[in-house]
């Protein structure tokens, strides 16, 4: 399907290897949020192996030509993992790699949080969780009317799904039927606080799990959607569920996938730490990732 | 014979929408009281019922309008501007989205609802958010008139709509343009500034003023953003009170404009009539203009009262 292109190539990132790229785009959001000294990292690491098979293998989209009418949409929903949607626009050509050292910058294209009226390629500006999906649904719902064929992706946070507003999207989706919108939760099972202890335990809980006690995938069933559940750090997986989704747009129901995703993903130091929901790198951890993230890529050459 | 505003605003959809096949209206199921089922019934694939849901109304929308539609909302106004405020501004405002609030049931004059759904505080709000034009008609005409304007401009757009019928203000030679502050009324000691269907009752209290022997003029303020803030500082000038009268709180409506505008650049005594920094009640049109000294006899009164405090000489301030 889609090639990669542009700095992908420049950067000689072999472009077959969806993990690759992730390692390479884990990296960058190390890399960026160290230079700008502000910015998430936990979210944008779960999410990467997502960003990743979408931009260079699910959607169908022209980085040269960002407004492209016919051009599949994506809105990522959990704005604040802006700096990983970011790196894989980059890798996959929207700008040049060099242009992330700009983010969250005065004037840049790139801020903190995703502005389509600043960088082409956005769909949707995010930032308050709970309305990228919406803008999908309202999307979706043009695409029909005008007769386009795209598939709108919109993707969620699992602490995202707490927002009344998502709840009112998933209804109304369900009501028009639209098999072409699809909702991917990276469900990275952390959220900034957390819920209070569970009676008997001690302290406040340890924010893991926002869904603890509440069956996601129920919930959205019973609303009508259809619903997929992966590892969300499987490439295939991932690229199989979408391809699915897309398939059975026909079928008048939008599909949640649901990925099991671990934050702060792929170094060692940040995965499954709330710390890192929005902690900045010091030099001496971000050389560190980068060096375990390269010596994970060595192994494998 | 007169024209309520939510006619008025659903009959122009209607007229417009041959010409615009890209006009849609969304409605939050209150289109039986908007009257977005009349735009329903006459171009039912161009309507979209959204249901009790006004946020995820604003956010298709939104989304609806990067593929170049021209969305309007149908709800009640609190819902939009409060409910709601969270996606208008940052799906609409901050996007500059092509999308135009229709905000039906603004003011206290809701048909007994109460204070729940009398939206007092919507002006403020919508005036605060960067790139929003607030447009508040004066009558049916005026609201046609800005139902053109927006559904031909390019940006979002906050219209308010009264709900029920008032006495005419302009005629069918009417057209809209953004800013533009409208004398009804000329007068050299006070002059009444209003904006929306409380114009009419400023008219009526600038009447019963003359036969006090106080001569008032009255300027209509249809478009709060934005403003043209010079013809208001100039028809402040040569008058000895300004007075602010909208059905609409105190504080960042019309009041909060011109006293703006007039400490910026002239500052002198300002009286401002409208909700005094509190809520309605369910009650008849005529006790809650009563109760909130803005039917036109309460404003008459008041206005004598002010002007017997103030100074002879234009722009005195006491």
């Amino acid at each position: 399907m889609t090639a990669a292109s542009g700095d992908v190539e420049a950067n000689d990132v072999e472009a077959s290897d969806l993990e690759a790229l992730a390692r390479r785009g884990r990296q960058l959001v190390i890399d960026s949020v160290a230079h700008s000294g502000a910015g998430h990292i936990g979210g944008p690491l779960s999410a990467m192996d997502l960003l990743v098979a979408l931009f260079f293998r699910v959607l169908r989209i022209r980085p040269e030509e960002p407004h492209w009418p016919e051009r599949d949409r994506f809105i990522l929903s959990k704005g604040h993992s802006a700096i990983g949607l970011y790196a894989v626009m980059a890798l996959r050509g929207y700008f040049p790699v060099e242009e992330l050292a700009t983010f969250d910058a005065g004037d840049s294209r790139l801020q903190g949080h995703p502005d389509m009226t600043r960088l082409p390629g956005l769909d949707a500006s995010t930032g308050s969780l709970g309305q990228g999906l919406a803008v999908g649904l309202g999307i979706a719902l043009g695409a029909r009317l005008r007769g386009l064929g795209f598939h709108t992706f919109v993707m969620l946070g699992d602490g995202e799904t707490q927002e009344g507003m998502v709840w009112e999207s998933v209804q109304v989706a369900a009501k028009y039927g639209l098999g072409h919108l699809t909702a991917i939760v990276d469900c990275n099972g952390l959220q900034q606080y957390g819920w209070p202890a569970a009676p008997g335990e001690e302290g406040r809980g340890d924010r893991r799990d926002p869904l603890a006690g509440t069956r996601l995938g129920a919930a959205l069933e019973a609303f009508g959607w259809r619903v997929l559940e992966i590892d969300g750090h499987d490439s295939h997986a991932i690229v199989e569920a979408c391809d699915d989704a897309r398939a059975s747009a026909a079928s008048a129901r939008p599909t949640a996938i649901l990925a099991a995703t671990v934050k702060g993903r792929g170094v060692s130091f940040t995965e499954g730490r709330f710390e890192w929901h929005s902690r900045v790198a010091t030099a001496d951890e971000a050389a560190a990732a980068r060096a375990e993230l390269d010596l994970v890529e060595d192994r494998r050459a | 014979m007169t024209t309520a505003m939510r006619d008025a605003w659903a009959q122009t959809l209607i007229d417009l929408a041959g010409d615009n096949p890209d006009l849609l209206v969304l409605d939050g199921d209150l289109g039986t009281s908007t009257r977005a089922d009349r735009f329903a019934a006459a171009w039912p694939d161009r309507f979209l019922q959204m249901g009790i849901a006004e946020q995820n109304m604003v956010g298709v929308a939104a989304g609806l309008a990067t593929l170049g539609y021209i969305p309007w909302l149908s709800s009640f106004a609190v819902f939009l501007t409060h409910r709601a405020v969270d996606p208008v501004r940052m799906l609409v405002a901050q996007t500059h989205a092509n999308v135009k609030i229709g905000a039906a049931y603004t003011g206290l004059l809701t048909g007994f609802t109460g204070k729940t759904h009398q939206d007092v505080e919507d002006l403020a709000i919508m005036r605060a958010m960067p790139g929003m034009t607030v447009i508040a008609p004066g009558d049916a005409t005026e609201c046609a008139a800005a139902v053109r304007w927006a559904t031909a401009t390019q940006g979002p757009v906050y219209l308010r709509l009264a709900r029920d019928a008032g006495p005419d203000l302009f005629d069918g030679s009417y057209v809209f343009e953004p800013g533009r502050v409208i004398p009804l009324r000329a007068g050299s000691d006070v002059l009444l500034v209003s904006t929306g269907p409380q114009t009419a009752r400023c008219l009526e209290a600038a009447e019963m003023l003359a036969t006090s022997g106080f001569s008032a003029g009255v300027l209509h303020v249809p478009c709060l953003k934005p403003v043209d803030a010079a013809a208001i500082l100039a028809a402040a000038r040569g008058v000895r009170l300004v007075v602010t009268v909208e059905e609409h709180t105190i504080l960042g409506g019309v009041g909060g404009l011109v006293a703006e505008i007039l400490t910026e650049h002239e500052p002198r005594q300002l009286v401002r009539i409208g909700i005094a920094d509190t809520w309605g009640e369910s009650a008849s049109n005529a006790f809650l203009l009563d109760r909130h000294g803005l039917s036109a006899t309460r404003v008459a009164e008041r206005v004598a009262r002010e002007l017997a405090g103030v100074g002879s000489s234009a722009g005195a301030a006491s």
